[in-house]
């Protein structure tokens, strides 16, 4: 399986469900829990990681800088 | 571990993380709110800059209100529509100092008028950060000056009527008549591409102003959910198809000139 290059942390407790990251997302990686946080929000969580291209929409897009986005350093063999 | 999290074998380069200006604390904004999205990015632009010890803030009376709580740099308050008033004083006491003014429409288009006029007559040289969201918004979503022409608020029910309510004042383009002010630009919270632009705009301005280039405002078409009475993803839309076509997004004024 070939290596996810980004990971994606989003907080739960931070976030209110406002689902803006979602529809920004151009690969469908995000949406949004059916559970609640403790804010009483369906918090918005990382379904599809493999399909993340780095592209920020949603970071850029959240109201609540709750996203935060990592580029994996891919060792070369 | 309260977080989603999908951990990383190896410690990666951040391309995203919450700005250190930007207090570490839930806001009150209800859910898709522009104020967050605006403050996210001010504290951005003073992260990237590098002047949150010596910046000042002045807050509004309005939603905005309790911006100390959540930027970590210094903020004073102002009485309803005063903020360029109290960022003049600042400014010119502590001329070393970086101030912004942070303003709603209804602070700064309604009762604040006469304080943003003459701010910017003067090119007093602060940054005036004017969230425009078409309402006003912590008072229960009552229309502004900034309200689209049928758009229904609590005091305009059956829609905004010009015949007897005027129409939407376009501060910019006001402003841009007179002769001192150095920046104006428009840009709206309505796509990552719009907060982009949003993020360079307000980066334009802090740097004039630490180059005391003189007075700039940036005018943020941003949503209220809640008194536009959509949902989050409703009101961004609300922003593309109603508001941006009655205020025109772009840089009315570069380098004090007008942009024609
Ligand atoms: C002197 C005075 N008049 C009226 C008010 C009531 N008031 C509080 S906030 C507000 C309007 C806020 O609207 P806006 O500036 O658009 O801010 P928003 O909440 O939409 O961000 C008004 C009229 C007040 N606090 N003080
Ligand atoms: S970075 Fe882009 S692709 Fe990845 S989750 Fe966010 S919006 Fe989707
Ligand atoms: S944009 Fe932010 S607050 Fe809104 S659902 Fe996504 S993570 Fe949550
Ligand atoms: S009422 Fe509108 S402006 Fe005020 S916090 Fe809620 S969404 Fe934001
Ligand atoms: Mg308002």
């Amino acid at each position: 399986m070939k290596a996810k290059p980004y990971s994606l942390r989003i907080d739960r407790n931070r976030c209110k469900g406002c689902e803006l990251c979602v529809s920004v997302c151009p690969r469908q990686v995000l949406d949004l829990s059916e559970e609640i946080n403790p804010l009483g929000y369906h918090f918005a969580r990382v379904t599809n990681p493999s399909h993340c291209i780095g592209c920020m929409n949603c970071s850029d897009m959240c109201p609540d800088a709750a996203i935060e986005i990592q580029k994996r350093l891919i060792r070369h063999a | 571990m309260s977080a989603t999290r999908i951990r990383p074998k190896k410690k990666g380069r951040i391309l995203y993380r919450r700005p250190l200006s930007l207090v570490d604390r839930a806001t009150h904004f209800c859910p898709g709110c522009g104020h967050g999205t605006t403050h996210k990015l001010i504290a951005e632009v003073l992260d990237t800059l590098k002047i949150r010890e010596k910046t000042i803030g002045v807050a509004p009376v309005g939603c905005a209100v309790m911006a100390y709580y959540y930027l970590n740099c210094d903020i004073s308050e102002a009485a309803h529509g005063r903020t360029p008033a109290v960022a003049t004083g600042i400014k010119r006491c502590l001329p070393d100092r970086i101030v912004f003014s942070y303003q709603g429409d209804g602070d700064l288009a309604a009762i604040g008028m006469a304080e943003t006029i003459h701010a910017a007559n003067r090119g007093e040289n602060i940054t005036v950060i004017f969230v425009n969201n078409s309402v006003y918004g912590m008072t229960g979503g009552q229309m502004a000056p900034t309200t689209l022409n049928g758009q229904k608020t609590a005091t305009s029910p059956c829609g905004r009527d010009s015949r007897s309510m005027g129409t939407p004042i376009r501060i910019c383009e006001l402003l841009n008549t007179l002769d001192s002010p150095w920046h104006i630009e428009r840009v709206a919270l309505n796509s990552p591409a719009g907060i982009r632009k949003a993020r360079k705009a307000l980066l334009v301005a802090f740097k004039g102003q630490m180059e005391g280039k003189g007075y700039s405002l940036i005018e943020i078409l941003s949503p209220c959910p809640v008194h536009m009475r959509l949902s989050p993803r409703d009101a961004v839309r609300f922003i593309t198809e109603g508001m941006i076509p009655a205020f025109p997004l772009g840089v009315f004024r570069k380098e004090g000139k007008p942009v024609a």
